[in-house]
Parts: C-alpha cells; sequence; structure tokens
C-alpha cells in the first residue's frame, strides 16, 4: 500500500494509459476496436525498431519484411496444420527472432549506411520473394486466416460489463493488448538494465564501450534478434487482426512508417513507440476521411489525395521532425517539461540549474 | 551464342541505365558521406516534368536538355533547402531525411500526375540493325549513346575543368578548400545539382521501357545500389563498371534461369549482401580506415 502512495507520477500515467486501453473496445465500435488492436500492432514492430535504432544506433529500413515473415509463419501454421492462432504467435515470434539473429551477424561488419542499404533493398524486395514458394505462401493471393471467436471467460466478463455479446474483434483486439503491455514491459526492463546500458554505451562510443569490457557484437547481434522477435510478433498479430496475409500487405511503405512512427515518437524511449504507431496509423486514416468530407474539395483532388496524402504527409513530416525535434514527441515533452520546471523554481535556479541538453539519438 | 550476345548489349544498355543512377549515387557519398536514398524518386520526378514537356508539342530532343537543367536546378534547390540545415547532423538522420524526402517526392509525383501508369516516348526507333548476326535495336544502342555521353561529359566536368577540381577538392577536404577561397557548402549544393541532373538521365532513358508512374523508380534505385555498392561506392568509375556488370548479369540470369520472372530484383539484393559480405569495399574502392 505504501509503495503505491509512494509511487512516482509517471507510474500513475502508466496505469491510467493501461485501464484507458483496456476500457477503449467497451465504449468504442468492434470496428474502431480492430483499427486500435492494429495500431497497437505497429506499436510493438515500432517498439522493436525502437530497441534496435533507438538504443543499438543500428538502422533498418527492412523491418517490414521481418514482419511479413511473423505474419506468413502464423498463417501457414494455421492454415496448414491447424494450429490454434494464439499458439502460433510465440512461434513465429521466437522463428523470426532467430532470423533476425543470423540477419544481425554479417550486419555486424556493414557500417551504419550500408546497413541502412542492405535492409532498404530486402524491404523493396520481399514482397516478390514471398510471392515465389506459390504453394506454401499463396502467391498473390495470400492466405485467409480464419479469425477465432472469443473464449466464453472473455466473452462473458465482456457481457457483463457492455451487456453486448463479445464480436472476434474486440477479442482479438485484447490479444494484442495483452502481447503490446507485454512487450513494452520487456523493453522496459531491457532498456534500464544491463543490456540496454550496454547497447546505448556501444551506440553512442563503439570504441569505448569495448575497452569498457562490453562485448560489442553480442549486444549488437542480440539487440537484430530481439528487434526481430518483436517485429515477428506484430506481424503474426496482424495477420490475426486483418484475417488475412498477402505480399501487397508488407510493401516497403509499411518499413517506412515504421520509421516515421519510431522517429516521430521520440527514439530510445518507451512511451515514443505507442505514440508515434498511433500516429503513423491514424495519420493516412484520419486525413482520408477528412478530405473527402470537405466539400469545397473537388472530386478529383480528394481522389489523388487518398493515394498520394500519406506519402506526402509521412515525408514532410519526417523531415520536419529530423530536423527540429530529432527526439521526437517524448523530446518536446521531455524539453517543455524542463523548462516548465526551471521557470517554477525561479530566477535563482535558473542561473546555476545549467541543464545539459538531451544528446541527440540519431 | 547469338542470343547470348543480344543479351549482353541489351544488359550492356540497361546497365548504362543503372550506371548513370549509381553515379548520381557516388557523386553525392563523395560530396556529404550519404546515401540519398531519394536519388531514384528525383529522378523520377524529372522524368514527369520531362514527360510534361514532351505533352505539350515539344520535340524529345529539345525536352531532354530543358529537363537536364531543371533537375539541376532542383537539385540544388534540395540541397539548399532540406540537406544544408542539417548537414553536419549524424548520419543516420541525414539517411532518414533522404527517405522522408523519397516518401515525399513520390506522394507528390502521385499527387500531379496520379499512379496511373502512362507510356513515354522513346525517341528512338525499335527497329533492329544486325551486326556480325547479332540484331541491335536501335533503342539499346541509343540508351547506350546517350547514357554513355553522359558519363564522358560528367567525367571531364570532374576530372578536366576548374568548377570540376574545386567540387572534388571540398568533398575532399572540406576545410582546407575553405581556407583557399572554395564556397564548399555551395560546390556540395552544385554535387546534388550534377547527381540530380545524371539521375534524370535515367529516368528519361528507363520509362520508354517502364511505363512512367511514381514507382518506377523503385526497382531501378535497387539496382543502382548494388551497382554502387559493386563498383565500391566512393568510386566514379566503379559506379559505371558495376552498373554494366549488374545490368549483363540481371539480364542473362533472367533469360537462363529458369522461372526467374519477378525474382530478377532478388538478384540486386542478391549482390548487393554478397559484395558487402566478401568484399565490403567494392572492385574500385579504398580500403576504410578509421582512426580510433
Amino acid at each position: 500500500m505504501n509503495r503505491i502512495r509512494t509511487a512516482p507520477p509517471r507510474y500513475w500515467l502508466v496505469g491510467l494509459v493501461v485501464v484507458l486501453f483496456v476500457g477503449l473496445p467497451t465504449v468504442i465500435s468492434s470496428f474502431l476496436a480492430s483499427e486500435w488492436g492494429q495500431a497497437l500492432v505497429l506499436a510493438i514492430a515500432i517498439m522493436g525498431l525502437n530497441i534496435l535504432v533507438g538504443y543499438s544506433g543500428q538502422l533498418s529500413l527492412g523491418h517490414g519484411a521481418f514482419m511479413a515473415l511473423g505474419a506468413y509463419i502464423s498463417a501457414i501454421l494455421v492454415h496448414r496444420y491447424r494450429l490454434d492462432f494464439l499458439l502460433t504467435i510465440p512461434i513465429a515470434a521466437v522463428a523470426t527472432g532467430l532470423v533476425g539473429f543470423l540477419f544481425g551477424v554479417p550486419a555486424l561488419r556493414l557500417s551504419p549506411l550500408y546497413l541502412a542499404l542492405a535492409t532498404f533493398a530486402l524491404a523493396v524486395v520481399s514482397p516478390s520473394l514471398i510471392k515465389r514458394p506459390a504453394d506454401l505462401t499463396g502467391g498473390v493471393q495470400g492466405i485467409l486466416v480464419p479469425q477465432p471467436d472469443a473464449p466464453p471467460f472473455a466473452s462473458d466478463a465482456f457481457n457483463a460489463v457492455t451487456g453486448t455479446a463479445m464480436t472476434s474483434d474486440q477479442w482479438i483486439y485484447y490479444v494484442i493488448l495483452f502481447c503490446t503491455l507485454l512487450l513494452f514491459w520487456l523493453a522496459w526492463n531491457l532498456g534500464r538494465h544491463r543490456p540496454g546500458r550496454a547497447m546505448r554505451a556501444i551506440r553512442d562510443a563503439e570504441v569505448a564501450a569495448a575497452t569498457s569490457g562490453i562485448n560489442v557484437a553480442g549486444y549488437k547481434t542480440l539487440a537484430f534478434a530481439i528487434s526481430a522477435f518483436y517485429a515477428g510478433t506484430a506481424g503474426s498479430l496482424l495477420a490475426l487482426s486483418t484475417g488475412f496475409v498477402s505480399p501487397d500487405a508488407f510493401p516497403v511503405s509499411l518499413s517506412i512508417q515504421l520509421l516515421v512512427g519510431a522517429v516521430i515518437g521520440g527514439l530510445a524511449s518507451i512511451p515514443g513507440p505507442l505514440l508515434g504507431a498511433i500516429f503513423a496509423f491514424f495519420l493516412p486514416i484520419e486525413s482520408n476521411q477528412w478530405v473527402p468530407s470537405q466539400t469545397w474539395i473537388p472530386d478529383q483532388i480528394t481522389a489523388t489525395v487518398k493515394n498520394a496524402g500519406p506519402a506526402v504527409s509521412y515525408g514532410v513530416v519526417l523531415i520536419l521532425v529530423m530536423m527540429f525535434a530529432p527526439n521526437g514527441i517524448v523530446g518536446l515533452v521531455k524539453a517543455g517539461y524542463v523548462v516548465l520546471n526551471r521557470r517554477l523554481r525561479g530566477a535563482a535556479d535558473r542561473e546555476t540549474g545549467q541543464v545539459p541538453p538531451d544528446p541527440q539519438t540519431v | 551464342m547469338q542470343e547470348f550476345f543480344q543479351l549482353v548489349v541489351s544488359g550492356v544498355a540497361t546497365g548504362g541505365i543503372f550506371a548513370s543512377l549509381a553515379l548520381a549515387l557516388v557523386l553525392i557519398y563523395n560530396a556529404m558521406g550519404l546515401v540519398n536514398f531519394a536519388q531514384g524518386e528525383m529522378a523520377m520526378f524529372a522524368t514527369f516534368l520531362a514527360y510534361s514537356l514532351v505533352g505539350t508539342g515539344m520535340s524529345f530532343w529539345i525536352a531532354f536538355p530543358v529537363t537536364l537543367v531543371l533537375a539541376f536546378v532542383g537539385g540544388i534547390a534540395v540541397q539548399r533547402i532540406v540537406i544544408k540545415p542539417v548537414e553536419r547532423a549524424p548520419v543516420l538522420t541525414l539517411v532518414i531525411i533522404t527517405l522522408g524526402l523519397a516518401t515525399l517526392i513520390n506522394g507528390l509525383a502521385g499527387f500531379i500526375w496520379s499512379y496511373v501508369p502512362r507510356s513515354f516516348p522513346s525517341p528512338f526507333s525499335a527497329d533492329t540493325v544486325g551486326i556480325g548476326g547479332v540484331f541491335i535495336s536501335y533503342r539499346d544502342l541509343g540508351v547506350i549513346a546517350v547514357s554513355g555521353l553522359v558519363l564522358l561529359v560528367v567525367y571531364l566536368l570532374l576530372q578536366r575543368t576548374t568548377v570540376g577540381l574545386t567540387m572534388r577538392a571540398a568533398a575532399h577536404h572540406p576545410e582546407a578548400s575553405r581556407l583557399l577561397g572554395v564556397h564548399v557548402s555551395w560546390m556540395l549544393a552544385l554535387g546534388w545539382g550534377l547527381a540530380s541532373a545524371v539521375g534524370a538521365v535515367s529516368g528519361m532513358m528507363v520509362a520508354p521501357i517502364l511505363l512512367l508512374e511514381p514507382n518506377m523508380m523503385q526497382s531501378i534505385i535497387i539496382y543502382a545500389f548494388a551497382a554502387a555498392v559493386l563498383g565500391g561506392i566512393e568510386s566514379p568509375l566503379g559506379a559505371v563498371i558495376g552498373g554494366l556488370i549488374v545490368g549483363v548479369t540481371v539480364n542473362l540470369a533472367g533469360t537462363y534461369i529458369p522461372n526467374a520472372g519477378d525474382l530478377e530484383l532478388a538478384f540486386g539484393l542478391g549482390i548487393i549482401i554478397l559484395v558487402l559480405i566478401l568484399k565490403p569495399n567494392g572492385l574500385f574502392g579504398r580500403a576504410a580506415i578509421r582512426r580510433v
């Protein structure tokens, strides 16, 4: 009890956010719950990218390919071997993590620029690679993934709260939420303990880290493996949520979307990926709904905005954020908090309390 | 055997296209140690400009140089507006910014010209000419001639003119050049303009082969990456030779490996990964020596 009372305010904030997300499906429609579920899926994948880029300083532009791998592993296991979908999530996650580990070994030898280049090529090529083994992956058509019904205990609990039956979309939302909470908690622990410190040390000064006895190669590949593990989980959950996998669900733009989310939210932070995911997921959807609703905009323009709008806004946002707020939303909030604190503490403090600027993470 | 030679010649033609874009990448890499992920999209945008010019009734051979000038100015503008403010930022920041630029230009092109594929007029006739039993299309010959000419012009500009010398100096030793009175920042802008113009050539050469649409360069840029990496990313000569090798390889592999089909792009990825693992400095690159 005492621990709860003395907990720092941000723990209360975390609790509030969790309650908000748990309660969300009871007040919004089943369709919106499915959308929010997909936003959370994106948050998981972005958290994976955040661990790689933000903590260990390696840039991957091909995380969409890892998501595709996770999604297809799950879909094939369900479709061919009739496994329960929930069982396939950890399998897909671990398998993708292993692939990430194998990918991380050659990546060690590459400069960040070359790594970006190779992973970008991977992202561009992956849809055509997926199409190839058509027997296994269903080729261009992809694979349908049947969506599971809510189990009785969840359905009953939901019914008790809202008085309506739980749809499978709502059940899937809770599965995704559970995975998100678990993986964010893991990432938080990773970040503040030995591996996180080691990764940040490598990111900021590789040689210094090595001379301090940090296993540079080991932690860099570990970061790749963990990052792919997250992406694999996200891919698997995406397949569950959309009920469908196809090569075109994993274009280059997905990898870009992940990067946008990671950068906007703020790299090397825990709330960053969640905020970034919500932004990156809802920006195109909202703009697509807002533009057609404005009757003064001609129809032809509406049609092109629907196609080109997300790309333009992603591009502008990426450039502006990298130029003016390289630490994203979280960085802005922190900077604002520091300024506010200094104001509140008064002039005497202001003179002595020179707060060093946040180190730029990317 | 005849088929083989024909494939080699058309491979050289595609290789010339890859080489132009790879050379554009190398120019910017040399100027600021950065791979410009927006290079392909910039070329695509320039090609759309050429398309619009031709659409107004202009002949291709007038539209071509006009587009090059526009691309040159556009490249300088991009450098001044987007890249210059963050010149000193870490390389990952710059990479993300060029990616943002690529996305932005792609979206803009989609916004202006829509995503419907259009056919782009080829200035060369589709007839073939027989040389020693090998039939070569005028299109391939034309592409080879144009890319060869452009590469030659860039070579002469960089190696034989004062501007070229200044540009190279600014890239290699910014501080020393500044002391000698070189406007380093403007030389970088000039490099961006030049790269943008060279890239535009590849766009205008490839558009008649593929159809013109905002995502047209997405596969070409992968081959150009492969070419630049294969040749050694700081070597202009390497980019050209790398481009030719990639062009011929992809063309041969696409024909002789059964069911290659849409896997051709995977060869590009394969080349990139193989080179990076086996010989990260490429064929003509110098080994990177890092002082710690």
